[in-house]
């Protein structure tokens, strides 16, 4: 906790949401919108837990809670259409991606209706579709992956990017350098959005790293980078939305790391042996995202209290209807199980 | 009917389908310019630029999960390794991407790539350059092994491979690519999965793919004018396997023998005789199934301790003598 305060963050920090919707051009009504959908990435993940805790998960998960401004300023920032790469932790991306939260629930429960119709769990959740290509379970995994896609954007001159979500454990794998020396020699349109909740499941990134922040690797390959709070939702949709322009207008590769932290241990075993209550009490109090966001909307009239209990009150409504549409949903077919191993 | 090296073919079908397909490109090191470290793809860049012939730096991980995420969002790549030796730099994204990704999604994705691999032994590289991982990729469900023995095949199958929408792992033997044949002209395919018979025979069938198929065939007609009769069926896709066609042999023949570079313990002659004994095949047997594999060693360098590790015609005909004279 100590060591991340020594680093200074590239974005300014959002004091006054007024102005800076008048900046990035945002409605009140988006504004809500993005407090909304992160209102609804936390219940749904409590929820989630709450599944778990009843027994009715047959795998681990990855909770983000307390990551949903990265989620929500990036899923707001980029359009539809283009591709998503995420990791593992990755429930908050795909709401904040516009995903059906039902279909998502059944999945966790491991149902036929679920998006990969219970075959990969939390841990693999995409919507090839929706060009979404996946949650992944390799630390790493999609970074490499998102070279190939970007090469098919290039070779197809469409104006799509290809955004690849990561966590600070990723930045020390050997596929994070080739994937970024790939995407330069290429020029690549792709933004790698590293997001640091601080630990690779119990390693501090500070231990493990031998410089921080990783915007230096990215400059090592000639990429620009920038070094953001990603509990600042205006600051990363901000940043995230001028990374994107950069991609976008075939300048290459961008480089983003938006600083956060989890809430919830690193999956389901996890005791929080490597980290202290109050360190965790301080990101939940002082740091928390959606409680600073909302102070913001507050003071700036865009959201009073009445609203923000509605929204409460319709985002829980909306999460029990999707686990009770999850629990109705039938099983796979057993005698499917041999399915789609190939096409 | 022309006739060309195995070299020629698969160059040809590159180029042929890379002509009619826009989505098809080539990735990987050294194709440009140079050609190829075997020359493969010398001529290529010339037609079709650099952003069709892609360059790379020295990154198998790199080439074959391009490969994959292109072939995930409707490409068609070809892939080239140097040294199959170097996939296993490169089993993340073969392994837990590419053969997995239709599968963990429920049946949504489709990762139409192919894996070009010039594997096996002799040509005195050694160790971590001579190896014949096939088995080792057989056992990955979502990726399919093919180890074309002929020109012919190597061009008919790397078309079906190229349009197979599923991953597919191309092995070549180092030493085919000199090795001329006729082949048919223009736009054909042989189907994935389907074995061949290199040469009919009644007494003993010899199982095989790839350069090992060439070896089993000098020994088939020379044993032919003894009077054996040996059937070699050559396998041509590893996985999925024909097993149709190795039950149906071995009915004929009563006699089983699989040869391959692989290295023996874990090596797919185990998986043909799993076939024959759990098949009606077992009640035909005359004998008991042998196989002849790569000894349990690493590929050494010495021009004659290199011989020795890997089957020679030598060996598969003594193997073939013993077997057919019960005397094994």
């Amino acid at each position: 906790m100590e060591e991340w305060k020594k680093l200074e963050f590239d974005n300014v920090e959002t004091t006054d949401v007024l102005k800076s919707a008048e900046k990035l051009k945002l409605s009140n009504e988006r504004l809500v919108e993005m407090y909304r959908t992160m209102v609804k990435i936390r219940l749904f993940e409590e929820m989630a837990d709450k599944q778990y805790a009843m027994g009715k998960v047959h795998g681990t998960m990855h909770l983000s809670a307390g990551q949903e401004a990265v989620a929500v300023g990036t899923g707001f920032a980029v359009r539809k259409g283009d591709y998503l790469l995420n990791h593992h932790r990755g429930h908050g991306h795909f709401i904040a991606s516009g995903a059906d939260v039902d279909r998502m629930m059944a999945e966790f429960l491991g149902k036929d209706t679920g998006y990969c119709r219970g075959r990969g769990g939390s841990m693999h959740i995409a919507d090839v579709t929706a060009n979404n290509l996946g949650a992944n379970g390799i630390v790493g995994g999609g970074l490499q992956l998102a070279v190939g896609v970007g090469l098919a954007v290039q070779m197809k001159k469409t104006d799509q990017i290809v955004l690849t979500i990561f966590g600070d454990g990723a930045t020390n794998e050997g596929i994070f350098h080739e994937s970024l020396n790939m995407a330069k020699i290429w020029d690549l349109p792709i933004l790698y959005l590293c997001e640091n909740n601080q630990y690779g499941m119990s390693a501090n990134v500070v231990r493990v790293s031998a410089k921080t922040p990783f915007k230096a690797r990215a400059a090592a390959y000639d990429i620009p980078g920038y070094y953001i709070d990603g509990n600042d939702v205006l600051a990363v949709y901000e940043t995230i939305q001028e990374a994107a322009e950069h991609a976008r207008s075939r300048k290459g590769p961008v480089f983003v790391e938006a600083q956060t932290y989890r809430y919830f241990g690193h999956s389901k075993s996890d005791r929080n042996l490597y980290r202290t209550k109050d360190e965790i009490e301080y990101w939940k109090t002082v740091e928390d995202p959606i409680s600073r966001y909302e102070k913001l909307l507050v003071e700036a009239g865009s959201m009073d209290e009445k609203t923000i209990n509605s929204i409460k009150q319709e985002i829980t409504d909306e999460i029990d209807k999707a686990v009770v549409f999850a629990e109705n949903s039938p099983e796979p077919d057993v005698n499917s199980v041999t399915e789609w191993v190939y096409a | 009917m022309p006739e060309i090296t195995y070299r020629e073919a698969i160059h040809d079908a590159m180029v042929e389908e890379m002509r009619r397909d826009e989505n098809v490109f080539l990735i990987g090191e050294d194709i440009g310019t140079y050609g190829g470290a075997f020359g493969v793809s010398a001529g290529m860049l010339a037609e079709f630029g650099p952003e069709r012939v892609r360059e790379t730096p020295i990154s198998e991980l790199g080439i074959v999960g391009a490969a994959a995420g292109a072939a995930m969002v409707g490409m068609r790549p070809i892939a080239e390794l140097m040294f199959s030796d170097f996939v296993l730099l490169a089993m993340e994204p073969l392994m837990n991407q590419a053969a997995k990704a239709r599968y963990m999604f429920g049946g949504k994705a489709t990762v139409p790539m192919v894996l070009r691999l010039p594997s096996g032994s002799g040509t005195g590289a050694a160790a971590q350059h001579s190896q014949s991982l096939e088995s080792m990729l057989m056992h990955i469900p979502g990726i399919k092994v093919v180890a074309p023995s002929t020109a012919a095949d190597a061009k008919g199958m790397l078309l079906s491979a190229i349009r197979d929408p599923n991953p597919v792992c191309f092995v070549e033997h180092k030493l085919l690519y000199k090795v001329k044949g006729e082949v048919p002209e223009g736009d054909y395919t042989i189907p994935i999965g389907l074995a061949d018979i290199k040469h009919a025979g009644t007494d003993i069938t010899v199982v095989s793919s790839g350069i090992m198929v060439q070896k089993s065939l000098a020994v088939a007609k020379k044993l032919n004018d003894e009077g054996i009769s040996v059937e070699v069926l050559d396998l041509r896709t590893l996985r999925p396997m024909d097993t149709e066609a190795i039950i149906k042999s071995v009915k004929k023949t009563g006699r089983l023998l699989v040869v391959h570079e692989a290295v023996q313990t874990g090596g797919w002659a185990g998986e043909v005789m799993a076939v024959v004994s759990s098949s009606e095949a077992f009640d035909y047997l005359d004998a008991p199934m042998r196989r002849l594999a790569g000894k349990d060693v690493p590929i050494p360098y010495n021009r004659l301790l290199e011989a020795a590790a890997v089957p020679q015609e030598a060996d598969i005909e003594a193997e073939i003598r013993a077997i057919v004279s019960n005397q094994y």
